[in-house]
């Protein structure tokens, strides 16, 4: 069977699951609730990765021919037209892969003409023949199915399959599902975290309350990444998108009785709105862009590719989805929500606000690459702006790690720090590294959250780190795995981390037409930071003396298991993207960058230079990084350095303050931004309630009465009632009249009879 | 042949029976007087009958009908006497003037 076709029977299994848990869970009982969910996850996992595994077959033995034309057809969504000018638009689609296509590129009316004449699209497909690279398609295909490091490979078009939704006039809206490397990489990660965090949450949850309010959520939030990351059009993106939103509510407000949680579910719920109006903008803005024809991705972004499009609204459009990229994956100065929505349980901040949902902004970045490429002009202007806000962040989110006390909220401002490190990566071009970190990071972070959870659960459910201590004696199987996936974070060789986040630092430095010197320093200080703060956390939780009540204990295998299974993640899967030259080493061709062989689209995606391994800046960075552990060591665990300097020092206590405030942003929202505005704008509200609408209410029952009084009085009473009454009245009485002349006397009538014949006898005679 | 007598005959039993009609309360004594009102009419159809027959032998119309008229004065009263006896029958009164069930 072939998946690719049908990817969307998995997250349809998955929302089966919901539906089913929904209805059935509390019948059922708590076990067969987690059962139905463990196996609706475990069946999707094993989709998922044939569904990889065919996208792998399929770049290997790239289709060729009919069916390439046909792909081609089905990917860019359009409808059916000659053979001449789909062979244009397959020779326009192997260009994408080599060069920027300026010319015969996709638009709904240049592809009309085409269908019209096919004199006309022989004469559109001669021009690109001439000028095609010496290979044609399918030899291509044969001879670099190996695939050579630093070569463009051959154009493999993804698998779209769509069915009409509804239509307007021209504009057809269509369902439909999109496979490449891209959505089978996202498939399988969020399958193994979602399954993992399944089985976590038996024991993390057991006897919770709303167990199977709690793994419905699950199960629809599963569906929902799926939906998102398979959509094959930005409409069905914007409904995945929203959904991830929705379960990220619910189940931060899982335990709603404290204040706490709503709170920060709502502030969660609230700020991402934020961003999403900047999304839904952005999705009209790119549709219209891009000839107001069909809102299919790979149209869009090929239309922004072609030159053709209007620069202006790409920017606008790129900035508008930016908004949006801005909350969902808490990039600075909507980041606020991420260390509240750990109100949440533990194995859902692990799966949501870790490792999938929040990196849907970074899944929109790289899915929609073509438009923030040409709109933003990365590798070629001077406003790196999808660059900064990402370099800032890192760096701002990691200053913030140091300063909470609370273990999951370190990791929540590292998960921010990180996001900033995969959209600083998309910013400078670095396009696979980027996805890359996303990929490796959902591993370890998961590892971590989930390990905090298993603490937590250890020291009687308290995320305060003062609290802990000594654990590593106590909990041996989460203190190695903490331990694994932390230093995967820092990056440390040869741990997950390192590759990623190497390849990262190595985009900055080369760039794309120029270095990015300012993003290569907020990485290096951030990598710094990052093994600094984990390296704190770390020793103030398993190090030293146990400070909390009781006795700890080590969680059993069901928590245990999902730790292990994250952290061998965590350390062998830095090498699915080895670099083709380490250190001198070289590894032949099909072991090298497979990560970038397969993800990277070939399809309707801009030329990008591709950084390659710098032996210098990997040396450096693992140095940092090993300063900052070394540093945590030295501060946290031997007591050196300069402790107490927030006693001691004005401008230390300050910038503590100004940290523990976190910059004073939600001080800024609430109680300034939403302070300020609401205050007059109620009072506005009310005033022009007051007098402008209780005005017009008012008048216009004022002349509705007066109208009505009028009518009543003068109209209904006198007009009506009097013609009404009238009839009545002369009906009785002539009626009253009328009845003296019944008399029922036989004889009386008889004369009145005589009488009548001998009037008329009279007329007859003397008148006729 | 002159028709004034016999003209002159039909008006004045024709008074008598108009007389009787509105002026009797005994309904026995109306219906006699229907006849008589009837049998007016019916002598002079055959006076104007045997008028022109003198002029026109084969013309009996004249006679003709007073014969129709007299077999519906026949079955008139038929029904005229039953309706009678079945009011004396209820109310053991013929009189006319009690008979005002219809009054308005």
């Amino acid at each position: 069977m072939n998946l690719l076709d049908k990817v969307w029977i998995v997250p349809a299994i998955m929302a089966a699951s919901f539906l089913l848990i929904l209805f059935f869970g509390k019948r059922a009982g708590t076990k067969a609730t987690a059962g139905l969910g463990i196996a609706a996850v475990s069946v999707c996992l094993v989709f998922s990765v044939v569904v990889a595994g065919q996208w792998i077959n399929r770049v290997n033995h790239p289709p060729t021919g009919e069916k390439l034309a046909e792909d081609i057809r089905q990917a860019n969504g359009l409808t059916p037209q000659t053979p001449e000018a789909v062979e244009s638009e397959a020779n326009a689609a192997t260009h994408d892969a080599g060069q920027t296509v300026d010319q015969g590129s996709s638009s709904g009316s240049e592809h009309g003409a085409a269908a019209t004449g096919a004199a006309e699209g022989e004469s559109a497909a001669a021009p690109l023949a001439a000028t095609e690279q010496p290979a044609t398609p399918t030899a291509e295909g044969s001879t670099s199915a190996e695939g050579e490091h630093g070569a463009e490979h051959e154009s493999v078009p993804p698998v779209v399959r769509t069915v009409t939704w509804f239509e307007i006039g021209p504009i057809h809206f269509e369902l439909g599902t999109l496979v490449d490397g891209l959505s089978a990489m996202m498939l399988v990660t969020v399958c193994i975290i979602s399954l993992l965090v399944h089985i976590y949450s038996t024991e993390y949850l057991h006897g919770d309350v709303r167990f199977t309010h709690y793994y419905a959520f699950l199960s629809l939030f599963t569906a929902s990444m799926l939906f998102y990351v398979i959509s094959s059009n930005t409409l069905q993106m914007l409904v995945g998108w929203e959904l991830v939103g929705l379960c990220s509510f619910a189940l931060i407000g899982h335990w709603w009785e404290e204040k706490n949680n709503t709170d920060a579910a709502l502030k969660a719920f609230l700020t991402n709105r934020v961003g999403d109006m900047g999304l839904i903008i952005g999705v009209t803005i790119t549709f219209f862009a891009a000839g107001a024809t069909s809102f299919n991705v790979l149209h869009i972004n090929e239309y922004a590719l072609s030159g053709g499009a209007n620069t202006t609204l790409l920017l606008v459009g790129a900035l508008c989805l930016f908004g949006g990229v801005t909350s969902k994956s808490g990039q600075f100065p909507l980041h606020t929500w991420l260390p509240d929505a750990m109100a949440g349980p533990t194995p859902v901040s692990a799966l949501i606000h870790a490792a999938t949902m929040v990196v849907a902004g970074v899944y929109l970045i790289a899915r929609l690459y073509a438009v923030f490429f040409q709109g933003l002009g990365i590798g070629s202007s001077s406003l790196h702006y999808v660059a900064f806000i990402g370099g800032f962040t890192t760096v701002m989110g990691g200053v913030l790690a140091f300063v909470q006390t609370d273990l999951k909220k370190v990791l929540a401002y590292s998960t921010i720090s990180q996001l900033g490190y995969m959209v600083m990566a998309l910013g400078v071009g670095a396009w696979t590294a980027g996805v890359f970190h996303l990929f490796t990071h959902a591993f370890f972070k998961a590892c971590l959250f989930l390990g905090a959870g298993s603490v937590s659960h250890a020291c009687h459910h308290t995320f305060d780190m003062r609290e802990m201590g000594g654990l590593r004696k106590h909990m041996k199987s989460t203190h190695a795995t903490f331990a694994i996936a932390s230093l995967a974070l820092a990056g440390i060789v040869p741990l997950a981390g390192f590759w990623s986040k190497d390849e990262i630092l190595a985009g900055a430095q080369q760039g794309q037409r120029n270095a990015y010197t300012l993003m290569l320093v907020f990485g290096l200080i951030t990598a710094f930071m990052t093994a600094a703060y984990m390296g704190r956390a770390y020793w103030m939780t398993f190090w030293g003396e146990y400070r909390g009540h009781g006795t700890p204990h080590e969680s059993p295998k069901v928590i245990t298991v999902p730790l292990w299974v994250l952290a061998i993640c965590a350390i062998f899967l830095g090498f699915l993207n080895f670099p083709a030259r380490f250190f001198g080493l070289e590894l032949p061709s099909g072991v090298t960058t497979r990560f970038e062989h397969f993800v990277e689209p070939t399809f309707a995606f801009p030329q990008i230079e591709h950084p390659t391994f710098t032996p210098w800046l990997a040396v450096l960075s693992t140095v940092l990084a090993v300063a900052g552990i070394a540093t945590a060591y030295l501060y946290f665990e031997k007591n050196k350095g300069p402790h107490g300097l927030t006693h001691r020092s004005g401008a230390a206590r300050a910038g503590y303050t100004f940290l523990e405030n976190k910059y004073y942003l939600d001080t800024l929202y609430t109680d300034i931004i939403a302070a300020d505005t609401k205050g007059p704008l109620a009072r506005a509200a009310y005033w022009f309630n007051q007098n402008v609408l209780d005005g017009i209410v008012d008048g216009a029952a004022t002349v509705s009465k007066k109208v009505a009084r009028f009518v009543y009085r003068d109209v209904d009473q006198l007009v009506v009632d009097g013609v009404v009454n009238g009839s009545g009245l002369v009906s009785e009485e002539s009626g009253q009249f009328l009845r003296r002349m019944q008399t029922g006397k036989v004889q009386q009538y008889a004369a009145i009879l005589f009488a009548g014949v001998v009037v008329l006898a009279g007329v007859l005679v003397f008148v006729v | 042949m002159l028709v004034n007598q016999f003209l002159f005959l039909g008006a004045v039993l024709f008074c008598i029976g108009v007389y009787g009609v509105l002026a009797r309360r005994n309904a026995v004594l109306v219906l006699m007087s229907i006849e008589l009102v009837l049998n007016a009419v019916n002598i002079n159809l055959v006076a104007f009958g045997a008028m022109w027959h003198a002029t026109d032998p084969a013309n009996l119309s004249g006679q003709v009908f007073a014969l129709f008229v007299i077999a519906v004065a026949a079955a008139e009263v038929g029904v005229g006497l039953a309706l009678v006896l079945m009011i004396y029958r209820n109310r053991q009164s013929i009189d006319l003037d009690e008979v005002d069930l219809l009054k308005g």
